[in-house]
């Protein structure tokens, strides 16, 4: 599976939404997430990549879009 | 040993309901509600200070102590809106209960600073017998109540609260204490030119995850499941935050004491105030552990675990 479609799938699962926001669209402006699930859905990112995310980095700006979500786990790998 | 012997705690009299902060910052009273739990808090008068009120609820834990102040070895005191920076105010607060050589320092650490001073107590109460911790704030002085301070000035209230920590005893023994330090994230909390300043959402997620972590560390630590906690003791920072961890830790919410609703946050004191309303519900002592925890500026967190004797 793509990375764009793994990220979606932890998204719908953090949410409980089966949502397909476009891949530049604001995650909060959405509201599709807040302060409270963004931290769900850096969990879920760290268990579905394999990853651990710093709490330093737990900022809506580096999780706002997919497209930033994409290529912040990009820098991670 | 160190033990838990007594709380107290002081309030101011003036409440301020969500409609007069409301008005004020451009929100409504039921937003106020939504995003933390707050349905009203207390603010100090003109008159109060800082160390004043926290001597208020040093004489009301040691009143409940059965204790003076003539036993103290040590006074410890948090506040993050101290009215002087230095000093601060551990030597009036010592002074005002009538001791002029007693050891007593400030932590000035905003709403983890009582929680600081419980572990430290816990380290320093073998060798200084007994130890008072004192968390005082007035905070209503340090926020902006005007649109741009919205989302901090709709949180915070005044009051102190008071611990006195035993050598010998107390209702519940301090078994373990955890606490960290991450001043790469320090610009998201702190008060500078006397106000205070915070970026709530990333406060939010950051605690969303230390402080769970902190208590699941000491759970495990002492092999303690978190169904056995008989009782939660918080920060009271936000009640959405308190129900978060009580999920994230797979606790029972009940067990989660909050009188953020009547209160709001009231920083550094809350943890104590809370505890103190907690500990004169309680018709028996406890029969299971305790866990208390706090998140603050610094950043500073952690978490402490007593044991019933």
């Amino acid at each position: 599976m793509e990375p764009k479609a793994r990220i979606l799938s932890v998204l719908q699962r953090v949410t409980g939404k089966e949502t397909s926001p476009g891949t530049d669209e604001s995650l909060f402006v959405s509201g599709l997430l807040d302060s409270f699930a963004l931290t769900d859905f850096v969990t879920g990112l760290e268990e579905e990549f394999g990853v651990t995310i710093p709490d330093s980095d737990l900022s809506a700006r580096k999780f706002d879009t997919i497209t930033k979500v994409e290529s912040y786990l990009a820098s991670r790998a | 040993m160190a033990y838990l012997r007594a709380f107290g705690s002081w309030l101011p009299s003036r409440r301020v309901s969500n409609r007069e902060i409301a008005s004020l910052v451009d929100a409504t009273p039921e937003w106020i509600v939504e995003v933390s739990g707050i349905e009203e808090r207390r603010y100090a008068s003109d008159e109060d200070t800082v160390a004043g009120i926290g001597l208020l609820a040093a004489q009301d834990c040691l009143e409940k102590a059965g204790a003076t102040a003539a036993e103290l070895g040590m006074i410890l005191v948090a506040s993050g809106s101290s009215d002087r920076f230095c000093p601060g105010p551990a030597s009036q607060i010592a002074s005002g209960l009538g001791l002029n050589a007693t050891p007593s320092f400030d932590i000035p650490v905003a709403s983890a600073g009582s929680l600081i001073g419980l572990a430290l107590a816990a380290k320093l109460a073998p060798s200084a017998g007994r130890v008072l911790v004192v968390g005082t704030e007035i905070m209503s002085r340090r926020i902006n109540l005007t649109p741009d301070g919205k989302n901090s000035a709709i949180l915070f209230g005044d009051g102190a609260g008071a611990a006195l920590v035993d050598a010998e005893t107390g209702f519940a023994r301090i078994a373990d204490s955890c606490l960290y330090t991450d001043g790469a994230s320090a610009e998201t909390i702190f008060v500078v030119d006397g106000q205070f300043h915070m970026d709530g959402s990333a406060v939010i997620m950051q605690a969303s995850r230390k402080i769970p972590r902190a208590i699941n560390e000491l759970l495990a630590r002492n092999g303690i499941a978190a169904a056995e906690v008989e009782a939660f003791l918080l920060h009271q920072a936000n009640l959405n935050l308190i129900v978060r961890v009580a999920t994230a830790v797979k606790a029972p919410r009940e067990r989660f004491f909050t009188n953020i609703a009547r209160y709001g946050n009231t920083s550094s004191a809350s943890l104590l105030i809370a505890a103190d309303e907690w500990h004169s519900a309680q018709a028996t002592a406890p029969s299971g552990p305790l866990i208390f925890s706090a998140f603050g500026t610094g950043l500073n967190w952690g978490a402490l675990l007593a044991l019933p004797r």
